[in-house]
């Protein structure tokens, strides 16, 4: 049993089309976060599955119900959102029991529920004052006990850390990773936040276009991007993509870069295909951090690359090289000294490196 | 030398600006005086005149103060000398201009607050079209559909009456409220409604509990302006309606306009100040009010 499935479901605002065929399931337990550009149909996607928004195509189950045209209330969810939308004129108390009332839940119940979720979330201080108030991160807590108190199969979350400064933002990041770990129930997380869903997240899924470009596990959503979409959108800063071409001799595949006469010998690569490789354009990807100043593997391999440009951030320094007229981005520590417009050996870890085909973009 | 010359022209140039300051400050103030006067000038020669006697304003001029506060035109105006006919007096048709404005303030009000929420978050197809239309309702001169409303009104049989006056001025005021709440609540996050649906809570509570108890900035806006409009109103009052049950405005105008004898200044600018009372004090309470609703937008939290 899925706790939650979404099957072929597409939908359009007039002739925008927002979501095109999603599917996606979700284990019991599961942290899902739909991450994404802004427009990329994510947070559709959650309104979809909270009951807000109508569907054209396709249907959504929880625990294998058909729930596509059930209710919002009915569909056993809870939902904080990005505004966390309290509602101003009631208390944290009343905000809290709203949705146990309207269920029509006995006045007992409810004093448990209600006693219960404000201590965990250490919000019981609080019942009597007004969203206005409150402090953000006391107004992000009370928006969680709010959703917590329903006792709900799924937590949807919208972004609900956007509007909280930096520093809070990541201890709102851990209280929301704790409370996972403690209750173990199943979350669907939108966010643009790539930090926040790498390190939240059990399953990320990646959207673009309406589309669900790579859904998989954060390690793998880092190491192995199924397209260059995904290459590019998720570390900072993004994969380097070397244009190029593969080459096979007697059964050695290696990558040269467009202009350039440096082999790569690319042998220890995982292909999903072996057939058709010699001559194929690609596309080489490979992380800055994964570009070292020092050997550090045996397969590393090595290169002279001129340095162009130093960027210091304090704990680390990203350069910039040229790569046969290409830009191939590195991240050092900062305390290694680089000259700029030198030849400089460098070494890349081939274990990290990725390949897309250069027309279809998807990963060979 | 070099500093000493420096802090001497320094001085100099202080005090220039110091003279052009005062100047300024001056000149600002007199604006504001003559502007101030202007407008309270009348009010004034209103409240002068209404507490002199007949034979007071025949021999003083239109500033001259009162002898003393003669309260006579004041009762005169509100309940009449007490012979039978050809007596028009207020008491009557501020009564009947109660009974008007207050049913046609809340149901403008009311419908307003409701179509402001359906526009905004309820949002359907053509809904901006819904809108344009009911825009064009704040833009129509009133004259223009002075027949066809008559007409209407004597269809439903309430024609001359303060039932459809009520009518009237709910219909006419429903533009101008919608546009009020519907500006209001544009800035009301529609999460809010999203997580009132989840919580369970349909159309109508999520209006009542949700949305209703944060809108008393806008509220105040729009019974201020509906209630000064709508009593002040005198082309509906005066065409829909006459004799017994004519609002005050209406009622103000016969009494100044039709006396066949010898005019009563004092007793006619009593019943003018009577008139406008109501507005006075509505302005007065909620004055405050209604600059800050004007100037709120975004509801936090």
């Amino acid at each position: 049993m899925k706790t939650l499935k979404i099957e072929e479901l597409s939908k359009n605002f007039g002739s925008t089309e927002v979501l095109r065929k999603i599917n996606l399931e979700i284990d019991e337990g599961n942290f899902l976060v739909l991450l994404g550009p802004s427009g990329c149909g994510k947070s559709t996607l959650l309104n979809i599955i909270a009951g807000l928004e109508t569907i054209n195509e396709g249907n959504v189950f929880i625990d294998d119900y058909n729930v596509s045209k059930v209710e919002p209330k009915d569909r056993n969810i809870a939902m904080v959102f990005q505004s966390y939308a309290l509602y101003p004129s009631m208390n944290v108390r009343e905000n809290m029991i709203f949705g146990l009332k309207q269920a029509k839940t006995s006045k007992d119940k409810i004093e448990e529920q209600l006693e219960k979720v404000s201590k965990f979330l250490q919000v019981d201080q609080l019942l009597e004052r007004k969203p206005s108030q409150l402090s953000g991160g006391q107004r992000q807590r009370v928006a969680i006990g709010r959703a917590l108190v329903r006792e709900p199969r799924i937590f949807l979350f919208d972004e609900p850390l956007s509007n909280l400064d930096a520093k809070l933002r990541v201890e709102m990041r851990r209280e929301i990773k704790k409370l996972h770990q403690q209750l173990k129930t199943t979350v669907v997380y939108v966010t643009h936040d790539q930090t926040e869903a790498m390190s939240l997240g059990t399953r990320i899924a990646i959207m673009n276009h309406g589309v669900i470009q790579q859904n998989d596990t954060p390690e793998n959503i880092y190491n192995k991007p199924s397209n260059t979409f995904v290459a590019d959108f998720i570390g900072s800063p993004s994969m380097n993509l070397i244009k190029g071409t593969l080459k096979e001799t007697s059964g050695e595949i290696s990558f040269t870069a467009s202009g350039s006469n440096v082999e790569i010998p690319v042998k220890g690569y995982e292909f999903k295909d072996k057939s058709n490789l010699n001559n194929k354009e690609v596309y080489f990807g490979i992380r800055p951090e994964h570009v070292y100043f020092k050997k550090s593997n045996e397969s590393d391999f090595e290169i002279n690359l001129r340095a162009d440009l130093s960027e210091y951030i304090g704990h680390e320094q990203i350069m910039t090289f040229d790569y046969a007229n290409q830009e191939l981005l590195a991240k050092f520590p900062s305390i290694i000294k680089i000259e700029l417009a030198k030849e400089t050996k460098l070494f890349f870890d081939l274990t990290q490196t990725s390949l897309f085909d250069a027309q279809t973009e998807e990963r060979i | 030398m070099q500093d000493s010359l420096k802090s001497s022209s320094y001085q100099q140039l202080e005090q220039k600006s110091k003279y052009t300051n005062m100047f300024l400050r001056w000149f600002l103030y007199f604006i504001l005086i003559v502007f101030a006067s202007y407008f309270i000038f009348p009010l004034y020669v209103m409240v002068v005149t209404s507490l002199k006697t007949m034979e007071e304003i025949r021999q003083g001029t239109l500033l001259s103060w009162p002898s003393g506060l003669n309260l006579e035109s004041w009762a005169v105006a509100w309940g009449g000398r007490g012979y039978g006919a050809g007596d028009t007096f207020l008491k009557p048709y501020f009564w009947n201009s109660i009974k008007m404005v207050v049913p046609a303030v809340f149901f403008s009000t009311f419908i307003g607050a409701m179509t402001g929420y359906v526009l905004t978050k309820w949002r359907f197809k053509g809904d901006q079209w819904v809108f344009l239309f009911l825009l064009f309702g704040c833009f129509i001169p009133f004259q223009a559909i002075l027949l066809p409303m008559a007409r209407t009104l004597g269809v439903l049989g309430i024609s001359n009456s303060v039932v459809g006056l009520v009518l009237v001025h709910t219909v006419y005021g429903i533009p101008f409220t919608t546009l009020f709440f519907r500006n209001y609540y544009v800035s009301v996050p529609t999460e809010l409604v999203k997580a009132a649906r989840i919580d369970g809570a349909g159309f109508f509570k999520i209006f009542f509990k949700i949305l209703l108890p944060i809108s008393a900035p806008i509220i105040v806006v729009t019974v201020i302006w509906q209630f000064t409009q709508i009593w002040n109103d005198f082309l509906f009052g005066s065409t829909f309606s006459f004799g017994e049950a004519a609002p005050i405005q209406v009622a103000l105008n016969n009494m100044v306009l039709s006396s066949t004898s010898v005019k009563e200044y004092n007793v006619d600018m009593a019943s003018a100040i009577i008139a406008g009372i109501p507005t006075l004090i509505v302005y007065v309470l909620a004055g405050k009010y209604f600059i800050r609703g004007l100037t709120s937008g975004a509801v936090k939290g």
